[in-house]
C-alpha cells in the first residue's frame, strides 16, 4: 500500500544561517508516483528529501505521510518505515550482502526464516546471484553495490522510498541499465518515491512528477515531465531544462505509444499484383518483405517486383529494426545512424507491428500534446 | 621496606660446572633448572600482563566510547594519559609502593596506566574512521545512536582497536619485567637477580620475547576471526 506524501509550507533554516535553505515548500506526491526533486547544486533538493525521514529537522511547516505528520512518532520509528538510499550507498563494509539487506527487517524483529526468504527474494528481484549473499561489499562491482543498496532500502517493503542520486556514482551504461531495471520494478511495486537528482535527463526519465527547485529552496515548477518540457513556467526552468527541451520530449514516449505507419507487407511467393495494390494504399514507397513469422527481411524495390511472384530476397536490408519498447529519442538515433527515413518496428518476438519514420517523429515534435498524433494511417496489424 | 629488602631476595646460585662458573650459556643447566626456576615466574608474568592489559583496555575503551560522543574530551584524555605514559616506569612502581604497597595491585595499576594512551587513541581513531556514508545510511534506516555505535562504528573500529591492544600487550610484556620493583614477581626478578649469568638472562629474557610473540600472534588471530571483511576487501 503506497503512501501519499504532502509538503505543507515547509521551510528549513540551518542554525547559524540567515538564508533559508528551503522556503515555504508545498507539493503533493500521489501514492505510487515517483517525484523527482531536481535543481542546481545548493537548491536544497537533498535537504528537502532528508526532511521526510527527519534526517534534517523541519524548521516550520508540516510533512504528512498518508495524512499523518512525520513528527508524531520517534525519528527512528519513522525511518524504519521509509526506504532510504544515498548516492554513496553506505553499505556496511563489515557485513555481508545478506546482513546488509536484512538491516531493517532485523530492527523490526522479523523472525530469521522470514528474513532469509526476503533476502533471497530481493537478490532475485535485482538479478543478483544467490551466492552473493555471503560476500562483502568490497567484493562487488559498483553496479552490484548500487543494486544491493536499493534492495536493502526495499527490504521491509516500505510504502515510501527516499532515493538521493541512487544511480549517481556509476558509469553511464550501467546507470541506464539500472534506471530501466528500477522503472520495471517500480511498475510492479508502485512505491511512492522521492528521487533526488541534478540531472534533468534522469529526472525526465524517472519522474512521474518533477519538482524543479532553484537556489534558496524555492519551488520553481512542479509538473509532469511532459508539462515541464512543453511549458516551462519561467526563464529559470526553461534554462534548466535546456535549449534542447523539444528533443528531450522524445525521451518521454516509447515507439509502441506512437500511431505507427502501416507497413505494406508481403511474403515471398505472394503475387506481385497484391504487393502493388498494398503499396498504392500506403505512405511508404516500398513494400516490406517479411518471413513466415512476420519478421522483416528487407525492402522490395521496383526491380524486385518485376516478376509475377515476390522473390525470396529483397534488394535493401530492413534496418534498423526498432524495438517497440525504445523511447523515440533512441529510435531516432538509430534511424539517423542508418541514414534512413523509416524503419520497421518489431515486438518482443521480432514480428513487424508497423513502421516508424522521421516524419512521424517530426509530427510528434510539432504537436503540443505529446499523446496527440495525427498519423496518415493507423498501424493496423493483420495476423 | 627498602631497596635492600628487595635485593635480599636475589640468590646467588651455586655454580657447579665450568660453563656455569664462567657465566656462559649452558644448555645442561637450563634443562635442569628450567622447570623449578622459570615456569612459575613465567605464568606470574603472564598473569600480570593479561590483567594489566585487560584493565587498561576496559578503562581506555570506556573512555574512548564516552569521548567519541563528546569530542571535546579527546584532548584532555590524551593529555592525561600522555602524562601517565611519560612517567618513567621504574619511578611509577616506586611511587605507588607507599600508597598501594608491594604486590600485584601496584604492578597492575602502573602497567595498565601505560596501556591507556595507546588503546584510547586507537579506539577514538577507529570509531571516528567509520565511513560517514555508512553512518548516514544506518541512521537513515532507523538505527538508534547506540545501535549505530555497537553495530556499525565499533565493528568497523576493530582493526584499529586490535592494533592498539597488540602494541599495548607487547609493551606490557616488556614493562612487566620491572614489576619486581613492586615485588609483584614475574620474569624481571630472575633477569635482574643474576644479570651476569648468560644462561639465566637468555632464558628469562627469551621467555619474555616468546610471550610477546605468542600473545601478539593470538591477538592477530582473534583480529582476523573478528574482522573477516578486511581480508575479503583485499582479495
Amino acid at each position: 500500500m503506497a503512501a501519499a506524501l504532502e509538503f505543507q509550507q515547509v521551510s528549513k533554516t540551518y542554525p547559524g544561517s540567515d538564508e533559508p535553505a528551503i522556503q515555504s515548500l508545498s507539493f503533493e506526491v500521489p501514492a505510487g508516483d515517483i517525484c523527482v526533486l531536481v535543481g542546481p547544486s545548493g537548491c536544497g533538493k537533498t535537504t528537502t528529501m532528508r526532511m521526510v525521514n527527519r534526517m534534517v529537522s523541519i524548521t516550520s511547516g508540516e510533512i504528512l505521510l498518508d495524512g499523518r505528520s512525520v513528527l508524531d512518532r520517534k525519528a527512528y520509528e519513522l525511518r524504519r518505515e521509509i526506504g532510504y538510499t544515498i548516492q554513496q550507498i553506505g553499505l556496511f563494509p563489515h557485513e555481508t550482502v545478506a546482513a546488509n539487506i536484512a538491516t531493517v527487517p532485523k530492527l523490526l524483529g522479523w523472525p530469521k526464516d522470514r528474513i532469509r526468504e526476503r533476502v533471497h527474494a530481493l537478490l532475485d528481484m535485482f538479478s543478483l546471484p544467490q551466492d552473493m549473499a555471503g560476500r562483502y561489499p568490497a567484493q562487488l562491482s559498483g553496479g552490484q553495490r548500487q543494486r544491493v543498496g536499493v534492495a536493502r532500502a526495499l527490504a521491509s517493503d516500505p510504502s515510501i522510498m527516499l532515493m538521493d542520486e541512487p544511480f549517481g556514482a556509476i558509469d553511464p551504461i550501467t546507470r541506464g541499465r539500472l534506471q530501466n531495471e528500477f522503472l520495471r520494478l517500480q511498475g510492479e511495486l508502485r512505491k511512492t518515491i522521492v528521487f533526488v537528482t541534478h540531472d534533468i535527463d534522469e529526472a525526465i526519465k524517472m519522474g512521474d512528477r518533477i519538482a524543479v527547485l532553484k537556489k534558496g529552496g524555492v519551488l520553481a515548477q512542479y509538473a509532469t515531465p511532459a508539462e515541464l518540457l512543453l511549458a516551462p513556467v519561467d526563464a529559470f526552468v526553461e534554462d534548466f531544462v535546456g535549449a534542447d527541451r523539444a528533443l528531450k520530449r522524445l525521451a518521454l514516449l516509447r515507439v509502441r505509444d506512437v500511431d505507427l505507419w502501416k507497413a505494406p507487407r508481403v511474403r515471398p511467393g505472394d503475387p506481385v499484383t497484391q504487393a502493388q495494390e498494398q503499396l498504392a494504399d500506403s505512405d511508404l514507397p516500398y513494400s516490406l518483405l517479411i518471413d513466415a513469422d512476420g519478421k522483416p527481411l528487407g525492402w522490395l524495390s521496383d526491380r524486385d517486383l518485376a516478376g509475377e511472384r515476390v522473390p525470396d530476397e529483397a534488394g535493401t536490408a530492413a534496418t534498423p529494426r526498432l524495438d517497440q519498447d525504445s523511447v523515440l529519442r533512441d529510435a531516432l538515433a538509430e534511424l539517423l545512424e542508418e541514414d534512413t527515413q523509416y524503419g520497421p518496428v518489431v515486438d518482443e518476438r521480432g514480428t513487424v507491428i508497423g513502421v516508424l519514420s522521421i516524419e512521424l517523429i517530426a509530427q510528434f515534435l510539432a504537436s503540443k500534446d505529446p499523446r496527440e498524433l495525427d498519423p496518415p494511417e493507423r498501424a493496423g496489424v493483420e495476423p | 621496606m627498602s631497596w635492600l629488602t628487595l635485593f635480599a631476595q636475589v640468590q646467588i646460585h651455586h655454580r657447579a660446572s665450568d660453563c656455569e662458573s664462567n657465566n656462559g650459556f649452558c644448555p645442561d643447566w637450563i634443562i635442569k633448572n628450567f622447570g623449578d626456576r622459570y615456569v612459575d615466574p613465567f605464568f606470574r608474568h603472564l598473569e600480570l600482563v593479561l590483567i594489566s592489559v585487560l584493565v587498561g583496555f576496559v578503562i581506555a575503551f570506556a573512555l574512548g566510547i564516552v569521548a567519541h560522543r563528546r569530542r571535546w574530551l579527546v584532548g584532555p584524555v590524551i593529555g592525561l594519559t600522555g602524562v601517565l605514559y611519560t612517567i618513567p616506569s621504574v619511578a611509577a612502581f616506586l611511587l605507588l609502593v607507599p600508597i598501594t604497597g608491594f604486590g600485584l595491585l601496584t604492578a597492575v595499576i602502573a602497567l595498565s596506566s601505560y596501556t591507556l594512551l595507546i588503546i584510547f587513541r586507537n579506539v577514538v581513531a577507529g570509531l571516528a574512521a567509520a565511513p560517514a556514508e555508512a553512518r548516514d545510511a544506518a541512521l537513515g534506516m532507523g538505527l538508534t545512536d547506540n545501535q549505530v555505535l555497537w553495530r556499525v562504528e565499533v565493528p568497523l573500529a576493530l582493526p584499529e582497536i586490535f592494533a592498539g591492544v597488540r602494541i599495548a600487550t607487547t609493551t606490557t610484556v616488556g614493562l612487566a619485567a620491572l614489576a619486581f620493583f613492586a615485588n609483584a614477581g614475574g620474569l624481571g626478578g630472575l633477569i635482574f637477580g643474576d644479570l651476569v649469568f648468560k644462561s639465566n638472562v637468555v632464558v628469562a629474557g627469551g621467555l619474555c620475547i616468546v610471550m610477546a610473540f605468542v600473545l601478539d600472534g593470538l591477538l592477530l588471530f582473534a583480529q582476523r576471526l573478528s574482522t573477516p571483511w578486511v581480508r575479503a576487501a583485499r582479495a
